[in-house]
């Protein structure tokens, strides 16, 4: 794509080569280097800077599926990795739908995903963006401190190659800034400290906002000092957009095509019905060049596509890979995902956004009598279980009483169903934000929540 | 099939001599420390999924990370190449980040460590045919399919890895060390009037195949399924602050969040834990003494050597309520001028050392567990903890609960839905005001810490917090 072939895609096309009759074969072939640089007190505390590359193998013969990795690209390593692929074959169950991805037609949609100037940017000037992050977050407030402060980059280039006909490389690079803030007050027993943190991502380092990342860094640290902890109640939850986003996330876990296809969703039977309030339609598309995930192929070498999920509240699709979408007798909608070598293909959504509303987060607040600003949510991992739908997590924030935002509050969990929370939806910001994750954010406006304190 | 006797080991393949050099030229700028990590592992993994394995898969990972310390500042790379110019590259880049002036040459004498092994591998993984794992898998699944009709999907996961790690420095140190790993998890989903429910159930220790010898894995899988179908019939969990019981073996995730990420040397010596400055003080309930020991035998988090090549301990951080000490890397030991604790762990070779613990626990109490869930009169009893995370700095933490249930009148009776629980670590340790004589580890975990996961284990004997929040909505 856009002219470039990795020269990885030999390598990856000499293992397909070595391909028998009956045998599938897809190889992955990997390489990437990252810098690392952190500044502690004006000083540079660490700076890594790396390569590595490797190879993954998939074999599938009748029906039966091996794979291997290894983090090298030795000769002797990759024929070992093919020998221990076919090997495996042999303990897989037969599985009618197991197969490679096949091309299928669709068109690439270019993106921009190299950037030159960020492949040959100084170290130096590396090590003085962090430094003046830290600076400019150190002199914002007294009652601040920096953790730390952080400048990272990373490239990587890829090419997928499969007896199927899948021939597809490509690469990319990326760079942000991050800091973390420590805020104090109080003395003694009434010591009190609270965390913030700000970033700043781009393709190039010229698209930072240091002011901003330190601004949200002290703000976010700052602002919940003096925190306690509020008795329980139901009411109404305003997440701010980088909660939403991570909420998002956690609803998009249940439209995954694998979970469908083997009964782990709670939305598997509800194609076609109303499952969230009539304002919400997410929409997964990598093919947006403002999204932080956006790409050009999924992880199996087919096209990245605009799939819309829910449309004013009705479910509308899945997301699949070939193999999901095989089962579920449909076809891939570009979204197989692959963390790197050593895995195989997975299915996920690969950059969601919700189609935003039109007011600003303070016009949203303005109509909520009794509420919860969420800034923080916390353990999402351990208290939210997509299978079963129920919802709760650790949170922090600000209370909203009659259209205002008042005292902070923390040590607290909200807590609903994901399903409930849905169709709950009361309004949906204009703030649109992209985030560095795989979901933009805006502010998001849920009514019926409890919230747990004393 | 590779014979595993007929490989070479990393200390063949990497000389001391080259070691000595290599490190020789990273410190020949001036820096005043370098080290070289170099690991090979191998591993194997199987999956069972929607009753069908669904693949077998064999993974080699093989290189070094070299770091070199100049005053404050470390420069670290790494490289999967392990011939002398390979690491020769890393060094100068590593000695490059570090960016010391000066200059000198310095000779390194390196003493090897005595052998350091406190576990016992009976049989290498490596030598087990692959169809036997795989069966394992199979076992499980039919084990938890038969145990309800409830039970509408199980997935089921073997795993184990071999990995030799030679550590050398420039004080000296070289360590050989080879970590066994076995690990087998099982999820069972069940389906009922009020939706789906889960269950999980998990084991891992640092030990070969013998560990199925003694581990019926059936009664995992029929585990699972029983806290799935459970929980069919399971209420919403209550909201607000209450006393929480929590059951033996599975708790130890509340002390390694409330508490034990909080005695990390790096957050101290930021002064980004509400711990710092507080050793000798009562910090817990009395009943509370906690350790964190790297030579458990077989245990998830045990090592002969942590990753820094320092010998594994038994470190006693709250004795009787009171703290004692912090967990030490090199670095931050070195900044304080007092010894390591054998807490330097990084995820693999690609990764920087920090401070990390091994197997975090509490020692019994003098409470029969009985007792404590009759003196309750109304609570939560927690049988399964799911994961957790913290914030040092304000001490808050969460951990979710997979498995519990009310209490009411002192006993145990309905079983509740998945919920978070939260609390401040510092007033949480306070908190425990019975402490069972029933001590037990817990599952394997993985700790996740700067992008970093590592193998932990934890435990404690049956506990009561006399006041926790529960996320419920009821």
């Amino acid at each position: 794509m856009s002219g470039f072939e990795s020269e990885l895609q030999a390598v990856a096309d000499r293992v397909v080569e070595q391909a028998a009759t009956g045998e599938q074969i897809e190889a992955f072939v990997a390489r990437g280097g990252e810098t690392e640089v952190r500044i502690y007190q004006g000083d540079v505390e660490h700076f890594v800077s790396a390569q590595s590359e490797g190879i993954g193998i998939r074999v599938i013969r009748d029906g039966r599926t091996g794979f291997a990795y290894a983090g090298t690209l030795d000769e002797d390593a990759i024929r070992e990795v093919l020998a221990e692929a076919r090997d495996n074959v042999q303990f897989g169950t037969v599985d009618e739908w197991a197969a490679l991805a096949e091309p299928d037609g669709v068109a690439v949609t270019e993106q921009t995903l190299w950037n030159d100037e960020l492949a040959d940017y100084p170290t130096d000037r590396k090590i003085d963006l962090a430094k003046e992050l830290e600076k400019l977050a150190s002199g914002a407030d007294p009652r601040v401190r920096v953790d730390d402060s952080n400048y990272a980059d990373a490239y990587g280039e890829s090419a997928v190659a499969s007896t199927t006909g899948i021939r597809m490389s490509g690469r990319e690079n990326g760079c942000y800034v991050s800091l973390s803030t420590l805020a104090d007050e109080g003395d003694g027993d009434d010591a009190e400290t609270q965390t913030g943190f700000g970033f700043s991502v781009g393709r190039s380092p010229d698209e930072f906002d240091l002011d901003r990342a330190a601004r949200e860094a002290v703000d976010r640290a700052t602002r919940l000092l003096g925190a306690t902890q509020p008795a329980s109640k139901r009411l109404t939850v305003v997440l701010d957009p980088y909660v939403t986003a991570q909420f998002i996330g956690v609803i998009s876990s249940t439209l995954n095509g694998e979970a469908v296809v083997k009964g782990r969703s709670l939305f598997r039977d509800r194609i076609g019905e109303t499952v969230a309030s009539p304002l919400f339609t997410m929409v997964d598309d990598p093919t947006n060049p403002k999204a932080y995930t956006a790409t050009d192929v999924d992880g199996e070498g087919l096209a990245a596509r605009r799939n819309v999920l829910i449309e004013d509240g009705v479910l509308r699709q899945f997301v699949h890979n070939s193999y999901s979408a095989r089962r579920a007798g449909t076809v891939s909608t570009g979204n197989a995902t692959r963390g790197g070598f050593a895995g195989t293909p997975g299915v996920g959504c690969l950059a969601l956004s919700l189609v935003p509303g039109t007011r600003t987060q303070e016009d949203l607040i303005a109509d909520v009598d009794d509420g919860l600003l969420v800034q923080q949510m916390q353990g999402l991992h351990s208290g939210v279980n997509p299978i079963s739908g129920d919802f709760s997590t650790g949170a922090a924030g600000l209370l909203i009483s009659n259209g205002t935002v008042g005292a902070p509050v923390r040590e607290i969990t909200i807590a609903s169903t994901l399903q409930r929370m849905l169709l709950d939806i009361v309004e949906i910001g204009g703030d649109l934000e992209w985030l560095p994750m795989r979901s933009a954010g805006m502010s998001l406006v849920i009514r019926d929540v409890t919230m747990s304190g004393s | 099939m590779r014979p595993a006797h007929l490989e070479r080991r990393l200390d063949e393949v990497i000389d001391s001599d080259v070691l000595q050099r290599v490190l020789a030229g990273a410190v020949s700028g001036g820096a005043e420390f370098a080290e070289v990590y170099a690991e090979d592992k191998r591993s194997t993994s199987a999956g069972l999924d929607d009753g069908r394995i669904e693949q077998v898969s064999s993974g080699r990972d093989r290189g070094a990370g070299i770091r070199v310390v100049a005053g404050d500042t470390t420069g670290f790379a790494y490289t999967s190449d392990l011939s002398e110019t390979g690491l020769t590259v890393a060094a100068s880049a590593a000695a490059a980040a570090a960016r010391q002036g000066g200059g000198g040459a310095r000779t390194i004498a390196l003493t090897p460590s005595a052998p350091h092994r406190p576990n016992t591998i009976e049989r290498d993984p490596d030598s087990v045919a692959k169809a036997l794992k795989v069966e394992l898998l199979e076992r499980m699944n039919e084990a938890a399919r038969s145990f309800g009709p409830e039970i509408v999907q199980v997935s089921a996961g073997y795993g184990d890895s071999r990995k030799q790690v030679l550590v050398a420095n420039t004080d000296g140190v070289l360590s050989n060390d080879e970590i066994v790993r076995t690990l087998l998890r099982v999820s069972a989903v069940a389906d009922g009037d009020t939706g789906m429910q889960t269950g999980y159930q998990s084991m891992g220790h640092t030990v070969g195949f013998e560990i199925f010898d003694e581990v019926d894995v059936e009664e995992l899988a029929r585990e699972a399924a029983r806290q799935a179908i459970t929980k069919l019939r399971a209420r919403p969990a209550p909201s607000g602050s209450m006393p929480v019981v929590i059951k033996h073996g599975t708790g130890g995730v509340l002390f390694h969040e409330a508490c034990g990420h909080g005695l990390e040397a790096d957050h101290i010596q930021k002064d980004a834990s509400v711990y710092a400055g507080k050793v000798g003080q009562q910090v817990a309930s009395p009943l509370v003494t906690l350790i964190d020991d790297g030579t458990m035998p077989g245990e998830w988090g045990t090592l002969g050597f942590d990753d820094e090549g320092h010998i594994t301990q038994r470190n006693v951080l709250i004795e009787d309520g009171i703290l004692t000490d912090y967990m030490w890397d090199y670095l931050r030991a070195r900044k304080d001028s007092r010894p390591q604790s054998g807490n330097g762990r990084r995820q693999s070779y690609q990764h920087l050392p920090m401070v990390r613990m091994t197997n975090t626990f509490v020692l019994d109490g003098p409470d029969d567990p009985d007792d404590i869930i009759s003196s309750t009169p109304n609570g939560v009893y927690v049988a399964k903890l799911g994961g957790g995370s913290v914030n040092t700095a304000s001490g808050d933490f969460v951990f979710g609960m997979t498995e519990a249930y009310l209490i009411e009148n002192g006993e145990i009776t309905e079983p509740l839905r998945d919920g978070n629980l939260i609390g401040n670590g510092p007033k949480v340790l306070q908190d425990i005001d019975m402490l069972g004589n029933d001590f037990a580890m817990g599952s394997p975990g993985t700790c996740g810490k700067d992008g970093q996961g590592v193998p932990v284990g934890d435990g404690q004997p049956t506990l009561r917090v006399k006041s926790l929040t529960v996320g419920g909505t009821a």
